[in-house]
């Protein structure tokens, strides 16, 4: 890779804070967080040090690919102000020690999975690992718009493997959870690429707003918004929550549509009036911890 | 006398090992209580 040469070499041994922020942890907490509702909505629980380890597994399997994505995308990172600060474009860390550090990381999170809940629950893991480090980052992310479609699933298992972790099974609730995430994936992203843009253009990365245009994005948003609803919806009609859920399933996802069909209205192109976009970013983050909260809750007051 | 480019070197590598070996022992914590936990509760 020539274009490495634009990064500038660590002359000192990497601060431990360094490492810690190549998994990043921001992304980290609603993965744990998902992985958590997961286990917490199955309908048997592992005892307390096991359902731990499980979302601790899920949670270094997370950074791992939160390194290892670092360190594939340095020269990227390096060309855009939202991520130059990072360890390895701001020169603060080595490449060598980013890819030991993650690949490490990664294998560690499994091996314990495996060892401490079941090794279908490790399976998943080093599928969900390898899924967003091989197809997404490697594969798609720089080749086409649909990067965030397909490479979404790699962020939709924390909840099937925390329900894997507690039963040993997949079962149907779990596969839902599974598609709420990759559903919602779309227009979260989306919803920030339209208003960081420029950014990604300059970075040569083809996200959806760089190669089809804003207007066409915003459709996109608003269609992909309609299946996430549905699949949100879907788990009480088919018996597999109570009310609780279904009530607030609805309401969460109506308040998401009602955003969506702002920024489908909005016609600005400049990223400063965006502000309906900000807005559904936002919402989309709180949308996915309500939404699974109520999933939790329902399923104990049943 | 060391330079203070030496110094800080010194300093990143003390306080790597030092939460490498407060990870290192908080794993050895977590082997023990899932040791307990699947071979008592045979999970």
């Amino acid at each position: 890779m020539p274009a490495m040469e634009m990064i500038p070499t660590a002359a000192l041994p990497a601060d431990w804070r360094d490492f810690l922020a190549l998994t990043k942890p921001r992304v980290m907490s609603l993965v744990v967080f998902s992985g958590l509702c997961g286990l917490l909505a199955a309908p048997e629980l592992p005892p307390f040090v096991l359902g731990f380890t499980a979302i601790l597994c899920i949670a270094l399997g997370a950074g791992a690919c939160g390194a290892l994505n670092q360190w594939y995308e340095a020269e990227l990172d390096a060309k855009m102000r939202r991520t130059a600060k990072r360890p390895l474009p701001a020169g603060r860390m080595n490449r060598q020690s980013a890819l030991h550090f993650g690949v490490g990381l990664g294998v560690f999170s499994v091996v314990l999975m495996g060892l401490a809940a079941n090794w279908l629950a490790a399976i998943l893991l080093a599928a969900s690992i390898l899924f967003y480090v091989l197809i997404y980052t490697v594969w798609l992310k720089p080749r086409t718009a649909q990067n965030i479609v397909i490479g979404g699933a790699a962020g939709a298992f924390p909840p099937l493997i925390g329900w894997v972790a507690a039963t040993g099974r997949i079962e149907l609730l779990p596969v839902l959870l599974f598609a709420i995430i990759f559903l919602w994936t779309p227009p979260h992203f989306w919803a920030l690429s339209l208003f960081v843009r420029s950014d990604y253009a300059a970075a040569g990365i083809p996200m959806l707003p760089v190669v089809a245009g804003v207007e066409n994005t915003r459709k996109q948003i608003f269609l992909y918004t309609l299946p996430m609803a549905a699949a949100a919806v879907a788990p009480w009609p088919l018996g597999l929550t109570g009310v609780a859920y279904g009530i607030s399933a609805g309401v969460l996802s109506f308040a998401f549509l009602v955003l969506a069909g702002r920024v489908l209205a909005n016609r600005t192109t400049d990223p400063r009036e965006m502000g309906a976009e900000k807005h559904l970013f936002a919402y989309s983050v709180f949308y996915l911890f309500a939404l699974f909260t109520a999933l939790v809750v329902d399923r104990w007051i049943a | 006398m060391p330079s203070p480019e030496d110094e800080l070197i010194r300093k990143r590598q003390r306080e790597g090992a030092r939460v490498l070996a407060l990870l290192l022992g908080a794993f050895v914590i977590l082997l023990f209580f899932i040791t307990i936990a699947k071979t008592s509760l045979n999970w």
